[in-house]
């Protein structure tokens, strides 16, 4: 899924920061309640797969990006190769395989926000952020921005979001005020 | 209504009427505003008769095809297999935004309609996949869910029925193709979103390999609707002459428009009077150039056709486009046409599965040939490739994302041949081949 350019040229995976956390070992995610809450999400399947986009999403939430041992540790535990688990990864564009900022903002430049002016909210926000370009993060490991393909909401455009929040109707003068609110 | 506007008198608001009223989002207040009547009426009828009834009301499919929706039910009979209904809510057509409102202010409404349909068609278990970056929508219908378990409106004995129904809600992970019907049922199973080659159709071997149903949740929120009012009080929407069309619509509405929102309106309005008094025309000092009716995927429209189109399945096609998902994209008199449609073709290009070739070449060969023209790069014999390479796209390929990126390049090219020929006059490169140009321009 990611074969493609971005609009304006940038990666759209995220790039790691000087490949942070990439060496670390793996603590297991699902243990104790996330365990319990993993079971439970089981029962609602009659295969043990169908659990698979359901707990990347835990292990993302948990370790903010999808390691190479979270990735195992998911296989094991829905009976799959790591090497298929990675491939499911990689075609959704909403699982980080490198670590991002801690506020990873995704901006809608799709025709209908692009037509009311969406390349210009792009251009504030990397102006604003500190992040150079897209895909890269912020030398204080803040921000992370990559433009997104319709975030289905193009009657508020320009739609950002950042991290689960989503923002209706951003405007190149809003940015500042919006970046100065997060930590 | 016009979320986020007030109501306009000409909207006829049935699933949007709760737009903007916080109070129907939970399950007293839907039960307030007649929730659940439907189901408890439905989980007491015989699953043939619910066939029925849907069948004769008219309704379509709301996701963009428009098959209708009482035939697709009817492939499922009672055989004693497992049946699954899944609730497609991975709305991301490009202009299209209907579906976000319905879960964010009627969850509620689309959890009856998903438990109705799935008694309806012999199923006891039905998902809800619905798009990654649908936060609040997720959050809202998952409250809904669990809200109606803890009622006893789902699970073991729904609403006293003695009717097992369950419901469970799937979120995806960011891929538009996810939308196709046989590629949302891989993501469910745990796969990435490739579609299958049909048939088998889903309704013999769908989601698990088991005889499955999907809908749209604008479809699946209509039908109980019509399952308390009956199929002949549905049949007053829609144009006299035209019974193919029932029922209302939501039209989302985008781009260069004076009032952006959602629209609910009888199928078979004047389109004109929808630009220009619903939704107010174009911005100040404005002028509409061109529309895309139905989502990214249908062809584009110029100001005059589009003024002269009707609103409904039939009336669009004598247009010469398709009511698609009812995304309104409207462009004015600013706006690049070339640029704009380069645009759309590097969305198909990012989101080609890549599993047919035609579509993973094409899409990003077509979007390399519309750049190179956008930036004045292009050549007359540019315009010819991406002729060549539309036809090697369309009808050829496991599902149509192929076919919708050479749609907008295709109309564009018909409709706006102008723009393409002036940027391709600009190129310095053509200045210097005398005759190049307006050959292949003949």
């Amino acid at each position: 899924m990611s074969h493609g350019p971005s609009a304006s040229g940038g990666a759209l995976v995220a790039t790691p920061p000087n490949g942070a956390h990439h060496d670390e070992p793996h603590v297991p995610v699902f243990v104790g309640a996330p365990r319990a809450e993993l079971d439970r999400i089981l029962s609602r399947y009659p295969t043990k797969q169908a659990a698979l986009l359901p707990a990347l999403w835990m292990l993302q939430d948990a370790r903010g990006w999808v390691s190479e041992g979270g990735i195992e540790e998911v296989a094991g535990l829905l009976a799959i190769t790591p090497a298929y688990v990675k491939g499911v990864v990689s075609f959704y564009t909403m699982y980080h395989q490198h670590p991002v900022g801690r506020h990873f903002i995704q901006v809608c430049t799709t025709t209908p926000c692009n037509v009311c002016g969406a390349e210009d909210v792009v251009k504030s926000l990397l102006e604003h952020s500190g992040c150079g370009d897209l895909g890269l993060t912020s030398a204080d490991g803040r921000f992370t921005v990559v433009e997104v393909e319709c975030l289905g909401a193009c009657g508020f455009a320009t739609p950002i979001m950042i991290n689960n929040d989503f923002i209706e109707s951003v405007t190149p003068e809003s940015v500042p005020r919006i970046l100065s609110e997060l930590k | 209504m016009g979320y986020p506007h007030p109501s306009h008198p000409r909207e006829t608001p049935i699933l949007s009427k709760y737009f903007g009223d916080p109070e129907a989002r939970t399950l007293a207040g839907w039960r307030a505003r007649g929730g659940y009547e439907a189901l408890e009426k439905a989980l007491h009828s015989d699953p043939q008769d619910l066939q029925t009834t849907v069948k004769d009301s008219g309704l379509r499919g709301r996701g963009g095809a428009g098959f209708p929706t009482g035939m697709k039910w009817s492939f499922m009979k009672p055989d004693g297999k497992t049946h699954y209904l899944c609730c497609n809510a991975d709305e991301s057509e490009p202009g299209t935004f209907k579906d976000r409102e319905i879960m964010r202010w009627t969850p509620h409404g689309l959890v009856e309609g998903v438990a109705l349909a799935a008694h309806a068609i012999y199923a006891q278990t039905a998902y809800i996949y619905i798009r990654g970056e649908f936060t609040e929508p997720y959050a809202r219908v998952c409250a809904a869910v669990e809200e109606a378990y803890a009622a006893g409106i789902l699970g073991a004995n729904a609403m006293g029925s003695g009717k097992h129904v369950d419901v469970h809600v799937h979120r995806g992970a960011g891929a538009y193709i996810c939308g196709e019907e046989t590629a949302l049922m891989n993501s469910l199973e745990g796969r990435r979103g490739n579609p299958r080659i049909k048939p088998p159709f889903p309704a013999v071997a769908g989601l698990f390999g088991k005889p499955t149903t999907i809908n749209n949740v604008e479809t699946l929120t209509t039908v109980p609707y019509i399952i308390k009012h009956g199929a002949e009080w549905y049949k007053q929407y829609g144009r006299p002459d035209n019974p193919k069309s029932i029922g209302t619509k939501l039209f989302s509405v985008c781009g260069n428009i004076s009032r952006p929102g959602n629209y609910e309106v009888a199928l078979g309005f004047p389109f004109k009077d929808f630009l220009y008094d619903l939704c107010g025309g174009p911005q100040a000092g404005r002028e509409i150039k061109a529309v895309i009716p139905g989502g990214s995927s249908v062809p584009i429209l110029t100001r005059e056709e589009a003024e002269g189109a009707i609103m409904d399945y039939e009336g669009f096609v004598a247009s010469g486009t398709m009511l698609g998902s009812g995304g309104v994209i409207v462009f004015d008199d600013r706006q690049d046409m070339v640029r704009q449609i380069a645009r759309l073709t590097r969305f198909y290009a990012h989101e080609s599965c890549a599993q047919c070739t035609q579509c993973r070449e094409g899409t990003a060969w077509i979007t390399r040939i519309m750049e190179r023209i956008r930036d004045g790069m292009g050549t007359a014999e540019d315009l010819d490739t991406l002729v060549a390479i539309s036809d090697g796209m369309s009808g050829k390929t496991i599902c149509v994302l192929s076919d919708s990126c050479a749609t907008p390049v295709m109309s564009g090219l018909k409709k706006f041949r102008h723009e393409f020929e002036a940027k391709i006059a600009r190129n310095p490169s053509m200045v210097t081949v005398p005759g190049a140009f307006r050959a292949s321009a003949a």
